[in-house]
Formats: structure tokens, C-alpha cells, sequence
């Protein structure tokens, strides 16, 4: 699947303390990048709800951006999912819904649910604020997968279209990879031979990625490649949490498969710890 | 294959050298061995035995450089159950099947089992097995031969025993005694004294030559029989057809009963913690910083301690006093470890029958002393520098191996630190929640200074030290390396002591280990290693001067230079001087100063060595750095370290038209023409004019000292004075080959 732009951006309504916030990150974002906004409330429709709703979308500043509030009933995860196919939403934004300690642990497992059943690309804000936080440095992964070179695009647009200034592509290589143990100077040695080789490769590999990409997303961003040696799915983001990244992109779990609910998947320790806003790029 | 030829072109270089070292090693290893295995109730010959098959299989099959192999002293305690619960024979069958263990280990690359335990737990442990050798050994240094039920009866008889001498009826005892009191002495004070011509020969050697020649005199000159009693003499060794003919039949009866595999497991347990850590501080002895490879070293001590129960010799095991011997002899190959066992047999087959002259409170002497440093007092001090904490565990350890056994005792130092470290956090969750993550993250920084970056969250001990430790191993030692602890809540003892020693490491191969984020950590006491935890606010350091410090501190306003009393470690500088390869820098301290750092006296405090063969020295020193590359020199007017230098590559050099000069000093250099250049007529009168210091060069720094003991701060102000006119002088050395480096 080649990718497009995103067109439809949705958010789910939640009347909690964190609503403001999550609409003014919602408004910004889809003038930011020009998509159109659909906010999803799973609950009964009512006239105070649409009101509240406009206020807060008409204070979060000029020009107002125009949008459209679904109702819809039933449980939240399996509404959203619904409203999503519904409404053509492309990407789905989750904001944070309590101030609390488990706020990231809800996040988590919500996103969980939603992008085992959901089709589009989720969006998960640790912390979405009601001022403007510069996303100045956005890290996305580019270990070798057929939808990774979709993803880098994704991360690409998103971040030319937020004004980042630094892209920074992390290659992440399963130490599986390496099947050299280090017992001694030799082994040693070769081990980083190996590497050496196994990273001019993948190097080689992002580089052509980047290549194909078109000019006008990539020419605003200083591009960096950072080449990690270790589990998959948890050094990228331990990275993104020490390099202070404002936004990890990453690709979104294929599907579910019946031994992933044993074994945790690639995305899962990104979830379980959230170290920074979340891209999930399907 | 060009490589391969070249090893064996230097294994040959390096063979006599080799064989010289592996002498020296089993001149303590005759000792050693006999001593181990009377202690553990064994034939005494079965110690020899094992240091025999080791020396041979693990010098053949081993995957580490310089350590030697033979019975160790902490198995003394698991033995001494085995054959006391199990028997001779039974216990043959039980080495056999730890030595498999040892190998399935091996096999399975369980080399990192060592990282699980908690540095004070070992502590503990080495103490208790310390106290249960020189618990029974005592005794028998005293001419008193015992039967108790447990190792602690033994400790609370010792002092009935010391008055007991002063009641001997028996002439013999007495004499029995007295050779016990005057080995011990030996041992203590051989470091003590620094003298060449003593230290050719190793203490527990002394021992036996005097033990030998006593009783010759008493036989030829004095023709009258050895005064001390029959009892009391080494007896049973047999010659080596003896052995071949003697060899036991392990029995294998018992494997089906639990006491015998829990011995088997002891053995193991020990022995394999005994050789991991041996073969880790042996690694940072080792001259040439090579790597060991731990699994293959585990393989071959498996099967050499098959090979050994099936000739009745005890288990093999990595030793570290033994091997830092080997190092400090010059030892640089596994030939040394060869030769000891070679040398070993020749002893046997000459010398069997004098081995019998050797009075046992002699031998077990030998063994009291190494009991007390494996329990000395002063380590119990060092662990309460460290945090009242690491005494518990320490304490619990001990006590446990002492009343109930050697696994328990392991075990619930284990348990004893995982609480300590909850109740310190006052968080389980910390632990439990975080316990399967992979906490470490590894990466080379793709731009930049390129260097290696490593970063650990929630928390860093003893339970996951393994995961940052595998990560350490895949960095070349020459590296930069920073490794960033700020997101840790907290970090242990175990984890910063381990890390200081990879710090040593790579500081000795020319790389950089830097350990940045404590600096929001708490700890309760100022030692560098103690537990870490998350916490604001910093503790006072209050200075209490001594005579000398405050006189220090007036030199160094009269010098212009800054005073610093307290300890540092950073000590990056010193490792690349060839006189600390094979030295272990223990603290600087009262340091003087200038401010653009090129110009220090300071106090410092070395060791060399490891446990029974370990010497500290306390010396003052100076380093000055200098603008120019400098070849690389020693110069010394003893020539004692002729020895080791020769070990490095470095030759004699002869300066022309000085033979004064020649006559009175030592020069030694590796690039003989730049060091000729160097010495030009100016320097070499400065130094036949000046008093005398060991000089030592290094690219673009110098390193002065003059004895092995603390300066006065007379010695330090002459040394200031010499330092500041050389260096004068050697700025205004021409510079014909030499560049200016920035």
C-alpha cells in the first residue's frame, strides 16, 4: 500500500478533565495537516454536549477549524472502530483521558484494542496541552519490513507539516541477527565486524528510502540514521525517551496472531512504557 | 594462516620466560597443594594431583591466558563435608560428577553465572570459608590435633589451644608449635620486607626449604633426631610409581542419596565462583589486557577435574594467588601453567622423600594465613565504608555458611540483599514490575565523536547487572564508552564495584569508561560504590587535617600549587605507564596541583597481586606532563625491574661517551634511537648530578618516584624541586625529531 496523506483525522470525545486539551491538539493538528477533523463522542446525542464541544473548538483560536461530531452508542472501543470505517478516518488521535498514574497504562491498552481492529494509523498524546508544544524532533523506525518504507514517509509528512527539525530513523537490528557470541578478543572482533557490515547494509538499505522520498517533505528536516544493536520494539523507544523525541513513529502491528498474546509483540513494550507521543502508521 | 606462524614464533620467544614463571608457581604450588588437601582431610599428594592434571588440561584446552590451575582453598570447607559425611572413595565419584557439572556449565555458556551473586554476599562467603581453614588449621599450627563436630567448635577452641601450648608436656609439641609460630611469621612478614634477594622465592617455599634444612641439621650436624614430634611430621607422600599404582576407585554407591548430589552441588557451586571470579581479576592482572574466554575455561576445568578424581587428586579450579604469581614472574602464556605442573612432577619424583621433613604446622601455616585473608578484619571495615547495609549482608552470609552450609549460606545473602534493596526503596514493584524488561539500551553514535553510548533504566543491580553487562562485553576495551545511569531509581553496590572494574580495563587498553547520572543519587556513605538511590541532597564532607597534610598544604602555597586531601580514582593518567601493567592503582590522595594540571605530587596506594600474594604499597609520586612527545624510557638505578621491562620489548640502552652514567643507572627504552636522542649531554649530567629517582616515561608525560614508602615532606619538597628543573630541562631540549604536540 503506497502511502497518502491523511485526509480524515478523528478523535474520540471524551467528556473528561483532559477534553480541552485534547480538542486543541485535535484542531491544531488537523490544520497542521490539512485534514479534515471528525470527533467522535460514543454516548447519547444532546444539544449542551454540541454546544460545550463548539466552544472549546472556537476558543482554540483563529480561523476556527471546521469539523464534524458523530454520535455514536455502544462500547467505546467498538464504537470508535465503527465510526472510524464510517467516517473514512485515516488517522485516529488518543489523548490522554485522566491526569493519574495509570494515564499511560489506559493509553496503552486502549490503543491495544483499537489498532488490533481499527484500519487506520493511531495517534497516542501522553500529554496533549492546550498550548502549542513544538514537535522539534521526531525518531521513526526503519528496521527492515515491508511497511517500513510507508512508515518513513508517514513520519516524513507529519513531521515537514508540524515544523520539525530534526528526523532521526532508527534502524533496529534484533541481536538475533548477530549469531556471534563474545568470549574473547577474537570472537570479540568479529562480532564487530559483523556489525559493522550488517549496519553498512541496513545504512545502505534506509538510504534508498530516503531517496525515493519527495523533495518537498524532506528538504525542511535535517535527517539523521542511528543504527541499534538490540530487542526490536524496545530500544527505539528507549531511544526516543533519551533523545527527548516529541513524537515516535513506528509501524503498526500487522494483526494479531494467537502467540502474540503470549509473546509480547514489537509494539508492545512502546506501549506498556509510552515513553513520548506515539505515531502508529498502518 | 601469517597469523598463526606468528604465534608460534612468539610462544617460542616467550617459552623461558614462561618456564622461569611456571618454576616460581610451583614452588608455592608444592606447599599449597599438600596444604589444601591435608585440610580437607585428603591424602595429602591428592593436591598435588589435581595442580598436576589441571596445570596440563587447562594449559591445552583453557580459553584464559595467564591463571593457573590446582586445588583452591574455598573448597576446603565443601570437601571436608563430602569426605568426612561420604568417604574417600565416594567423594572421588563427587568431584566427578562437579567436574561434568562444570562442563555442562561450560558447554552451556553459563560463564555469567558469577554476575548473579551480590559482591557482599561472595564477601561473605570467602570470609566464612576463610574462618572454617583457619578454624581447624589452627590447631594443628599449634601442635594440637582435634576432633569437633562443627567449623564454628573449632573457632571457640582456638583460644584453649593457644594456652595450651604453655602446658605441653610432649618436648615434641612444643618444638611443633614453635615451627607453626615461626612459618606464620614468615608468611606475615614477607611482604613487609622489601628485599630482592628474599623475595626470589616465594613464602610458602621459604617454608619449606627451612622446614627441609632444619631437619638435615639436626640430622648431620647435631646428629641428633628432629626434635619435633613424629605425629606432627608430613607423612604418606608417596613416590610417583606409588601413585600411578594407588590410584583410588571412586565409588559411586551413593548417587542415589541426596547427600551426595547436595555435595556435588556445593563443589560445583564453589568452584565455579571460585574460577569466574579468579579468572576476572586475573584478566585485569594480565600485562597485555587480553580477554578470557570464560566458557572454554569452565569446559577445561570440568574435565580436568574428571581427570583428576579418576586419579585421586581433588577439584580444579582457577586459583588467584597462584596465577598473579605467574603474572608478576612474567608469565604471559598458558605454557607457565604447563611448566608448574611439570615442575610439580619433577619435585614428586625427585624429592618425595624430603617432602616428609616438612613439620605439618609448618604446611598448615601456610593455610592459617591464607584463611585470615579471606576473612581479615579489614574487610568487615571496608564494608562498613561501603554502607551499614552491605555489613548485614556480609554478616548473614557468613553466619549462615558457618552454622548451616555453604548453599544456604549463599541463598540467603542472595535473599538478605533483595530485602535490603526493597526496604531501601521502600518499593517491591520497582523490582518485580521491571524485573523482564530489557532495561538497557546500547548504541555507537552514528555521528559525531562515534562513541558508544549506554543507557539503563529503572533500577541496576545484582538481578539484571547481566543484561548491561552483556552489552559492555560487545565494546572493545579501546573505546569510548559513556554509560548514563539517570534514569536508574536506583543502583546497587554489586553493579558500581563490577563497573569500576570494567572501568580499570578499559582505561588500561586505552579506552574510556565514563559512568554519567548519579549526581541525583543518594547514597549514606561517601565510598564510591555504596547503593545509590534517587534522592536530592548532598552530604558535607568535613576535612580533619593531619601534621602532614597541613604541612603539604603549606608546600603547596609556597609552590604556587593547589592542595587536594582527599581520594580520587581518576587515575587514567598513571594506566598507561608501563610501571602499572600489571598494578592495580588501590587511591590517590593528598594531592598537589598545578592549575593547568600538568604537574602533581600525590600519595598513592597500589597493590600488586591477589589474596595470599598480595602487597600493598604506599608510595608518593610525581607526574608531569609534557608539550613534547616524548620516546618511551624507564630509568632506574637498581635495576630490578630490568625483569619486567624485558618482558615489554624494551632493551638496555647504552648512552656513548657516559659510562659513568651507564655504570650508575639502568636505561631502558623500546625505540633505542629516540631515546639516545633524547639524552642528550645536558640531561645526562642533570641526571648523574641530582639525587636519584626512578624515572618513567610515557608519550607526553613523565612519572618520578623514589622508594616504596609515603615521601616525609622533606621528600616531597626535593621531589617538587627535581620535578620543576626537569622539567626546564627538558623543555629546552632541542627539538631535532621531535614535534610539538599541542
Amino acid at each position: 500500500m503506497a502511502y497518502k496523506h491523511y485526509q480524515v483525522l478523528g478523535i474520540g470525545v471524551a467528556f473528561s478533565p483532559n477534553l480541552t486539551a485534547n480538542l486543541y491538539e485535535a484542531a491544531r493538528l488537523s490544520k497542521m495537516l490539512k485534514a479534515e477533523l471528525v470527533l467522535v463522542h460514543v454516548g447519547p446525542e444532546s444539544e449542551e454536549k454540541k454546544q460545550q464541544i463548539d466552544q472549546i473548538i472556537h476558543a482554540q483560536g483563529e480561523p476556527p477549524v471546521t469539523y464534524r461530531l458523530v454520535f455514536k452508542v455502544g462500547k467505546p472501543v467498538g464504537a470508535i472502530v465503527e465510526a472510524v470505517k464510517e467516517n473514512g478516518i485515516d488517522l485516529l488521535l488518543l489523548g490522554a483521558l485522566k491526569e493519574e498514574r495509570f494515564v499511560k497504562y489506559y493509553l496503552g491498552s486502549i490503543a491495544r484494542k483499537i489498532t488490533k481492529a481499527a484500519s487506520c494509523s493511531v495517534l497516542l498524546m501522553i500529554n496533549p496541552s492546550l498550548e502549542r508544544v513544538a514537535c522539534q524532533h521526531v525518531v521513526v523506525n526503519g528496521f527492515e519490513d515491508e511497511h517500513t518504507a510507508d512508515t518513513i514517509h508517514a513520519a516524513f509528512h507529519v513531521a515537514n507539516s508540524l515544523g520539525s527539525k530534526q528526523l532521526t530513523i532508527v534502524e533496529e537490528i534484533a541481536s538475533e541477527e548477530v549469531s556471534i557470541r563474545v568470549e574473547d578478543d577474537r570472537s570479540l572482533r568479529r562480532l564487530n565486524l559483523l556489525k559493522e557490515k550488517i549496519k553498512r547494509k541496513q545504512e545502505l538499505r534506509v538510504q534508498k528510502i530516503i531517496e525515493n522520498l519527495p523533495d518537498e517533505v524532506k528538504q525542511h528536516t535535517v535527517i539523521k540514521t542511528q543504527p541499534i544493536f538490540g530487542k526490536r520494539g524496545y530500544s527505539i523507544g528507549h531511544y526516543a525517551q533519551i533523545v527527548r523525541a516529541d513524537l515516535l513513529v513506528m509501524n503498526a502491528p500487522n494483526t494479531y496472531r494467537f502467540s502474540e498474546r503470549f509473546f509480547p509483540h514489537d509494539v508492545e513494550y512502546i506501549l506498556n512504557e509510552l515513553p513520548t507521543d506515539v505515531l502508529l502508521v498502518r | 594462516m601469517s597469523r598463526r606462524k606468528v604465534d608460534i614464533k612468539g610462544l617460542i620467544k616467550s617459552l623461558p620466560r614462561n618456564i622461569f614463571s611456571g618454576f616460581v608457581v610451583s614452588l608455592i604450588a608444592l606447599p599449597l597443594g599438600l596444604g589444601l588437601a591435608m585440610a580437607s582431610e585428603a591424602p595429602p599428594i591428592s593436591g598435588v594431583i589435581a595442580a598436576v592434571v589441571g596445570g596440563v588440561l587447562v594449559s591445552i584446552l583453557g580459553g584464559s591466558h595467564v591463571t593457573i590451575a590446582g586445588p583452591g582453598n574455598g573448597l576446603v570447607g565443601v570437601l571436608l563435608v563430602a569426605i568426612t559425611a561420604l568417604g574417600l572413595e565416594a567423594t572421588y565419584a563427587a568431584i566427578i560428577c562437579s567436574g561434568m557439572l562444570l562442563a555442562i556449565l561450560g558447554f552451556l555458556r553459563m560463564g555469567k553465572l558469577a554476575d548473579f551473586f551480590p559482591a557482599s554476599a561472595i564477601q561473605g562467603m570467602l570470609a566464612a570459608i576463610g574462618l572454617i581453614i583457619l578454624g581447624k588449621q589452627f590447631h594443628i599450627m599449634l601442635g594440637n590435633r582435634l576432633k569437633l563436630e562443627g567449623s564454628v567448635d573449632y573457632l571457640l577452641a582456638i583460644p584453649n589451644t593457644v594456652t595450651g601450648i604453655f602446658h605441653y608436656s610432649d618436648q615434641g609439641l612444643v618444638y611443633a608449635a614453635i615451627s607453626g609460630i615461626f612459618a606464620l611469621a614468615i608468611m606475615v612478614f614477607y611482604s613487609k620486607i622489601h628485599n630482592k634477594l628474599l623475595h626470589l622465592i616465594p613464602a610458602p617455599m621459604w617454608i619449606v626449604l627451612i622446614s627441609i634444612g632444619f631437619s638435615y641439621w639436626f640430622e648431620l650436624v647435631l646428629e641428633r633426631p628432629n626434635p619435633i614430634s613424629a605425629a606432627y611430621m608430613l607423612s604418606g607422600i608417596p613416590s610417583v610409581g606409588e601413585i600411578v599404582e594407588q590410584i583410588p576407585t571412586p565409588d559411586f554407591s551413593y548417587w542415589r542419596s541426596a547427600g551426595f548430589w547436595g555435595s556435588v552441588i556445593a563443589i560445583t557451586l564453589i568452584a565455579s565462583i571460585e574460577s569466574l571470579l579468579s579468572i576476572k581479576a586475573v584478566d585485569q592482572l594480565d600485562p597485555e589486557k587480553r580477554r578470557s574466554n570464560v566458557n572454554r575455561d569452565l569446559k577445561a576445568l570440568g574435565l580436568a577435574t574428571i581427570g583428576s578424581g579418576f586419579l585421586g587428586g581433588l577439584n580444579v579450579v582457577t586459583v588467584i594467588a597462584r596465577s598473579s604469581v605467574n603474572v608478576n614472574n612474567g608469565g604471559s602464556n598458558r605454557t607457565s601453567n604447563f611448566a608448574h605442573a611439570f615442575f610439580l612432577v619433577v619435585f614428586i619424583g625427585l624429592f618425595s622423600t624430603q617432602l616428609t621433613r616438612i613439620p605439618l604446622p609448618a604446611l598448615m601455616a601456610i593455610l592459617v594465613y591464607t584463611g585470615y585473608k579471606l576473612a581479615s578484619p579489614s574487610q568487615l571495615i571496608k564494608m562498613f565504608r561501603i554502607g551499614k547495609e552491605q555489613v548485614l549482608i556480609f554478616i548473614t552470609t557468613l553466619l549462615m555458611t558457618l552454622f548451616v552450609g555453604l548453599i544456604t549460606g549463599i541463598i540467603s545473602g542472595i535473599a538478605m540483599t533483595f530485602l535490603i534493596h526493597i526496604l531501601l526503596n521502600k518499593d517491591a514493584e520497582l523490582f518485580f514490575k521491571n524485573f523482564r524488561k530489557p532495561n538497557v539500551l546500547m548504541f555507537k553514535e552514528n555521528y559525531g565523536d562515534h562513541k558508544y553510548y549506554i543507557n539503563v533504566k529503572h533500577y541496576c543491580t545484582f538481578l539484571n547487572f547481566y543484561r548491561l553487562k552483556e552489552k559492555l562485553d560487545q565494546i572493545p576495551e579501546n573505546e569510548d564508552v559513556v554509560l548514563d545511569l539517570s534514569l536508574c531509581k536506583f543502583v546497587d553496590h554489586t553493579v558500581l564495584s563490577n563497573l569500576n572494574a570494567y572501568q580499570d580495563v578499559f582505561s588500561k587498553r586505552d579506552g574510556h569508561l565514563e559512568i554519567i547520572g548519579l549526581d541525583q543519587h543518594d547514597a549514606d556513605t561517601q565510598h564510591p560504590f555504596a547503593n545509590r538511590r534517587m534522592l536530592p541532597g548532598l552530604k558535607l564532607i568535613t576535612l580533619n587535617f593531619t601534621d602532614r597534610q597541613t604541612t603539604l598544604q603549606e608546600i603547596a602555597d609556597d609552590y604556587k600549587l593547589e592542595y587536594r586531601a582527599g581520594s580520587t580514582r581518576d587515575n587514567h593518567l598513571l594506566d598507561s605507564f608501563r610501571f602499572f601493567a600489571t598494578k592495580r592503582i588501590e587511591h590517590i590522595y593528598n594531592r598537589l596541583f598545578d592549575t593547568l594540571d600538568d604537574f602533581a605530587v600525590f600519595d598513592i596506594t597500589y597493590s600488586e597481586g591477589e589474596l595470599i600474594a598480595k602487597e600493598e604499597v604506599r608510595t608518593t609520586m610525581l607526574y608531569m606532563a609534557s608539550n613534547k612527545e616524548i620516546p618511551e624510557f624507564t630509568l632506574d638505578r637498581e635495576g630490578f625491574l630490568e625483569r619486567v621491562y624485558a618482558s615489554s620489548g624494551f632493551d638496555d640502552i647504552r648512552i656513548d661517551n657516559h659510562s659513568d652514567f651507564a655504570r650508575r643507572f639502568y636505561l631502558l627504552g623500546n625505540d633505542e634511537q629516540a631515546v639516545r636522542d633524547f639524552f642528550t649531554d645536558d640531561l645526562v649530567l642533570f641526571f648523574e648530578s641530582n639525587p636519584y629517582y626512578h624515572v618513567e616515561s610515557h608519550a607526553n608525560g613523565l612519572l618520578v618516584f623514589h622508594n616504596q614508602r609515603t615521601a616525609g615532606v622533606k621528600e616531597v619538597r626535593s621531589l617538587i624541586d627535581f620535578g620543576r628543573r626537569l622539567q626546564h630541562m627538558i623543555k629546552n631540549i632541542p627539538t631535532k625529531r621531535y614535534f610539538i604536540v599541542e
